[in-house]
């Protein structure tokens, strides 16, 4: 604000010589309060109608409880497992050139690209237990689809473009004078890649890593045709919403949801944090 | 240039071992899903493809995505540019309030993006006595897949504009404004050039999620074959009766219009690198 505002007090909004400010914020705000506000208030209260111990009871509820664990497990080891390959994958696009490079760079975006539930039948059929991959490992008696490890997959894929393109901008941008700095007193290329890139890197790995993480958490058309959806085994969280609406338990529904929401925030949250102190270490 | 610095140089051996295994890591995790939905929807050839894809139910989900995809895109187009203008060229109390809540539809799951309608105006829902009275139906709808679509689609446009528009600051608009320029010939004649490659780009997106989306539109669809069940869930109704052929066919053209995507997606991110707001992470 500037001194001249301070001293006519406190406005809402500095003066313009442009039109349109009142009808666009306007606009902007209802928009806004019908399709979010409102259907989040809605998700707020909601789980509480039916009273606490209702809420309670669902959330205890073993078959809940194993639902949220393998979501959020899952989610975890997937966006894991797209912190190396993305960050692999990122410094190849960046670092090197070869034949078909730019094509490469372009499919990264598929799985943002690719409807859910395509990727989902699709996985279901490679990873069934008569699948092109699901057959290569049923003989040994390891199950992909249908099981915990299914979900992951399906969770490795809608996640994966996430932490590429955290990390491409940041390595494309990287200075090379500390790379050149340190090789040159004397540093191997794995020291270097490890104590000069790495830290610098981190915070954009971080980033990845959350959005990954928060996609998988609620994902659904991906998951739930490779999962086979058996309760207590390989049952998500968002599943859960749905056959809770099924059974017109809205309370139980919305409660489902908000706790999602609700933990997926707080992890978030944590993750930002984790991402400002690696941002901290790798600027000093 | 950088690639050629010799002290950033990788031993041969290590960067063709990357090189190897990235190639062979997208192979099977994005190109095998990608291959399947061809090599399965050509299962009983081509003949089998196309009586699959003339199928009264298929047709009437390819038409209501596309009428759902037509009201969403157009809704959060307009309040894209609304809200990029409103953040863009003005300075208001609780400006980065506004522009956290314009993101929230992303990280929120889709199911819960369906959910809170059917909280809302479902039979049991706040709204939901008030509608009947009237007659009104939302939820199992396709004013309830319309919702759910613009909710999980609303961030697309604005966060594609408001990045550029804040970046090229409103020095020209107000020069048109002092020279005695309209509101919308303003608009029209000074900022649309300047923002009409990101804003194709955000309605890109904007449009690909929502002829895809499956989460959000599946809670308040209730999947009425033939009349609420778009492409997506009409994939998932012929997969759930084991009638995998069509399935995958259904899903080959939606598969097909991704690669359009991403094709349409790359070619405007080469051409208008400049132009477009560098956030390419979402």
């Amino acid at each position: 604000m500037t001194a001249a505002a301070r001293k006519r007090g406190w406005r809402f909004a500095e003066p313009s010589a442009l039109p349109g400010f009142g009808p666009a914020l306007g606009f902007t705000l209802a928009y806004l309060s019908f399709f979010v506000l409102l259907p989040l208030t809605a998700l707020t209260l909601r789980p509480w109608e039916a009273g606490f111990d209702h809420f309670w009871g669902v959330m205890t509820n073993e078959r809940t409880i194993d639902a949220f664990k393998l979501s959020f497990g899952a989610s975890f080891v997937a966006a894991c497992i797209n912190a190396v390959f993305g960050t692999v994958v990122a410094w190849v696009l960046v670092r090197y050139d070869f034949p078909g490079r730019r094509l490469l760079d372009a499919f990264v975006d598929l799985p943002f690209a690719l409807p859910t539930a395509v990727a989902g039948i699709s996985l279901a059929a490679i990873y069934a237990p008569n699948g092109l991959v699901g057959s290569l490992f049923d003989p040994y008696g390891v199950r992909i689809a249908y099981t915990p490890l299914g979900v992951m997959i399906a969770l490795v894929f809608v996640g994966f473009p996430f932490v590429v393109r955290s990390i491409q901008p940041v390595l494309e941008d990287f200075d090379s004078e500390a790379e050149e700095a340190a090789a040159t007193l004397g540093a191997g290329r794995i020291r270097t890649i490890f104590h000069v890139v790495a830290p610098a890197l981190l915070p954009a790995l971080l980033a990845g890593f959350s959005l990954s993480f928060a996609r998988a958490v609620g994902e659904y058309g991906s998951v739930i045709f490779i999962a086979g959806n058996i309760p207590n085994v390989s049952e998500i969280a968002p599943l859960l919403i749905v056959i809770r609406l099924e059974e017109f338990d809205y309370a139980g529904a919305a409660g489902v949801g908000l706790v999602m929401l609700v933990v997926s925030f707080v992890f978030l949250l944590i993750l930002n944090a984790l991402q400002g102190a690696a941002g901290r270490r790798g600027r000093a | 240039m950088s690639r050629r610095s010799i002290a950033r140089r990788d031993p041969p051996v290590l960067a063709g071992a990357l090189i190897f295994l990235s190639i062979a890591y997208f192979a099977v995790v994005l190109l095998l899903p990608l291959a399947t939905v061809s090599v399965e929807a050509l299962r009983r050839g081509f003949g089998g493809y196309f009586q699959a894809l003339q199928d009264p139910d298929a047709i009437s989900a390819i038409r209501l995505t596309l009428l759902v995809a037509a009201i969403a895109v157009p809704l959060n187009t307009v309040f894209g540019l609304a809200a990029a203008w409103a953040v863009s060229k003005f300075e208001f109390w609780g400006k980065s309030a506004l522009v956290t809540l314009i993101d929230i539809p992303f990280s929120i799951s889709p199911v819960i993006s369906g959910l809170v309608f059917v909280l809302l105006y479902g039979a049991n829902g706040w709204f939901g006595p008030l509608l009947d009275k009237y007659n009104i139906q939302v939820i199992f709808t396709v004013t309830g897949l319309v919702l759910a679509t613009t909710l999980v689609t609303l961030p697309f446009v604005a966060r594609e504009l408001i990045p550029l528009m804040q970046a090229q600051g409103s020095d020209e608009e107000s020069a048109a404004a002092t020279l005695g320029a309209g509101p919308w010939r303003t608009f029209f004649l000074v900022t649309l050039p300047n923002i009409r490659w990101a804003l194709m780009y955000g309605v890109l997106l904007c449009t690909a999620r929502a002829m895809g989306e499956f989460g959000a539109v599946a809670v308040v669809s209730g999947t009425i074959r033939g009349e609420t069940a778009t492409m997506p869930l009409h994939v998932e109704i012929l997969y759930n009766e084991y009638q995998s052929v069509a399935a995958f066919a259904v899903a080959s053209l939606l598969a097909l219009f991704a690669l359009v995507t991403l094709a349409v997606k790359t070619l405007l991110e080469a051409q208008f690198a400049d132009e477009l707001a560098a956030q390419r992470a979402r």
